[in-house]
């Protein structure tokens, strides 16, 4: 017992980011996520580390480019407007193909929305936000224990692939309390020789820069870089199937969504539809082969989302539109119920779209 | 159990002050009390007394939240109304005031009245297995952040030790050594000790001073770590 605590969401985030390493934090306060940052500013000045608000996300992000720059593990976080206000930064960040940690604590949009829980920058996180050719690995935890893992996760992926990863939770999932633990830790470490360490006369200077004077020259690295992207998009991607052994209706839900998915695939299994749920863990690489695989064994696809539909584009990509796929959503901050993810998987198994 | 007029509920975010909040006023409800709840929480945006209106209104406790206690507006307002705890000696006050020293600024403006009328109890609500209050010395220099804040001494200890769904009797009794540390290091006694009704009943008659507790439901329990289904809720409105 006594290795097991009681944490918010947040605040999961924050100490697993210190016990990956993590010793620099740039952010700017916005609810739902104010905690990671009250987190750390309370624990980074008793280990060394460095805590700085920053006077606005755009300066926030331009310091995690520059400590990533210099090879350390550095995060910032934020919620939905702060992320938009961040993405040239981040654009930047992917261009320069430096390491870093990045927090999306969704609320309501568009525009300034609200506070209450949201999942509506799934295009933003997973099809850019920022300008130009470039992805980042999206890790969308459904538990306080995931936001812990996922964070090492993260940080791991972000060092290994020389690119940024973003955690994209809910504000849900970051209120919300449950009892973790940190012990399977594992932090993974690699050599920085890219690094603006400083030379010390010892050799050639490295340069970290997004600017590229021939448009050769930048096509090339692009194109270098997307071969970086398909080989993740092999190796990486991430789900969890909940009885999908002989599901006939795939309810397909991330995050806090699909907490109420399982919940509703419980009852309609009760009810004798067999229906099954793949999470997908990874929202990029998204687990296309999950999808793709399920395609040929299901009827049909429920798409649960806190959004007006956008993960449900990949679901018809992966599964080349094989089988139909319908949308059960709310949004605004408001959460689908259980009782309507049950009706959606209803009409999907009477091929009601 | 010996009640106070006013009931002030602090602590470090995620004790469980709301929790038991809303238990504490129904026990007094339930001994037939004229009472009223406040939602003083000037820093939590989600997971609020409001949550549990519909109990509180079925128990006969009013309940005082402000304005825009989860909505979409992040504005950290106290309604006019709250004096009324203060005012209207005729009531059981129970007082949720926000987490931690930025939560208890909220207090001060109540706290002249409270001190003068003299009949109150405020209470640090601890729970071991947070990780900000690992040990009893985190938790007193929460308590004294607090004070600081809200300008008004503890004078009791809750022992609200829990780790969720995965809380035994076992996991509070554990707490006991932490609690009567922190019982020695503040001076202040263990007024109660706090846990979910199925937990409590394996603490009964091994802990004196027990509140079992009811909690709500969550939309996002998870099938295997629920003790009782989640009420349906209108699909929309």
């Amino acid at each position: 017992m006594a290795d097991r605590v009681l944490m918010k969401g947040n605040e999961a985030i924050a100490e697993a980011a210190i016990r990956a390493g993590c010793r620099h934090y740039f952010g700017y306060p916005i609810t739902p996520q104010t905690e990671i940052a009250a987190y750390m500013a309370k624990k980074m000045p008793k280990i060394g580390g460095v805590f700085l608000q920053a006077e606005s996300e755009i300066a926030s992000i331009n310091m995690v480019y520059g400590a990533a720059a210099a090879g350390m593990r550095v995060m910032t976080s934020s919620s939905s407007p702060g992320i938009s206000l961040k993405s040239e930064g981040i654009s930047y960040i992917a261009a320069s193909d430096v390491p870093a940690f990045i927090v999306n604590v969704q609320r309501g949009g568009p525009g300034l929305g609200g506070i209450q829980p949201s999942q509506s920058d799934y295009f933003q996180a997973t099809k850019g936000g920022g300008h130009g050719d470039y992805h980042l690995i999206v890790l969308a935890p459904a538990s306080v224990q995931e936001m812990a893992s996922l964070t090492v996760k993260g940080f791991n992926l972000a060092d290994k692939y020389r690119m940024a990863a973003m955690i994209l939770a809910d504000g849900t999932i970051g209120q919300m309390m449950e009892p973790i633990s940190f012990e399977n830790v594992e932090i993974e470490t690699y050599d920085k020789p890219w690094a603006l360490t400083g030379t010390g006369m010892k050799r050639k200077h490295n340069i970290i820069n997004s600017l590229y004077l021939k448009p050769d020259e930048l096509e090339r690295i692009n194109f270098q870089r997307y071969e970086k992207y398909r080989a993740i998009e092999e190796t990486e991607p991430l789900y969890e199937a909940y009885r999908m052994e002989d599901a006939e209706i795939c309810v397909v839900a991330f995050g806090i969504a699909s907490r109420v998915a399982k919940n509703a695939v419980v009852t309609a299994r009760n009810e004798g539809i067999k229906a099954g749920l793949i999470r997908p863990i990874t929202l990029w690489p998204f687990p296309k082969k999950a999808l793709r695989d399920a395609a040929a064994q299901v009827k049909a696809f429920v798409s649960v989302e806190l959004n007006m539909g956008q993960m449900i584009e990949d679901i018809r990509l992966a599964t080349e539109c094989t089988r139909p796929v319908s949308l059960c959503c709310r949004t605004g901050g408001m959460i689908p119920d259980p009782g309507q993810v049950l009706e959606s998987i209803r009409q999907a198994q009477k091929g009601v779209n | 159990m010996e009640h106070r007029r006013v009931t002030l509920f602090a602590g470090h975010y995620g004790s469980g002050k709301t929790n038991i909040a809303v238990n504490y006023a129904l026990l007094l409800a339930g001994e037939g009390k004229k009472t009223v709840i406040a939602d003083m929480d000037i820093v939590n945006p989600y997971f609020r007394t409001a949550d549990s209106a519909k109990e509180l209104e079925a128990a006969g406790v009013d309940l005082v939240s402000p304005q825009f206690a989860n909505s979409n507006v992040d504005l950290p307002a106290l309604p006019a109304e709250a004096y009324r705890l203060v005012e209207d000696k005729s009531v059981y006050a129970v007082m949720d005031i926000g987490g931690d020293d930025r939560g208890a600024y909220a207090l001060g403006r109540y706290v002249p009245y409270i001190r003068e009328e003299g009949d109150y109890r405020m209470v640090f609500v601890a729970n071991a297995s947070r990780p900000l209050t690992r040990t009893p010395a985190d938790a007193l220099e929460v308590m004294r952040e607090i004070e600081a804040a809200g300008g008004l001494a503890f004078t009791d200890l809750v022992n609200n030790t829990n780790l969720a769904h995965e809380t035994t009797p076992q996991t509070v009794l554990a707490s006991q050594e932490y609690m009567a540390e922190l019982s020695r290091i503040s001076g202040l006694p263990v007024w109660l000790t706090t846990a979910e009704e199925t937990v409590a009943a394996g603490l009964q008659g091994k802990l004196p001073d027990l509140l079992p507790m009811k909690l709500q439901a969550k939309y996002f329990d998870l099938p295997d770590d629920r003790k009782q289904p989640p009420k349906p809720r209108p699909l929309f409105g």
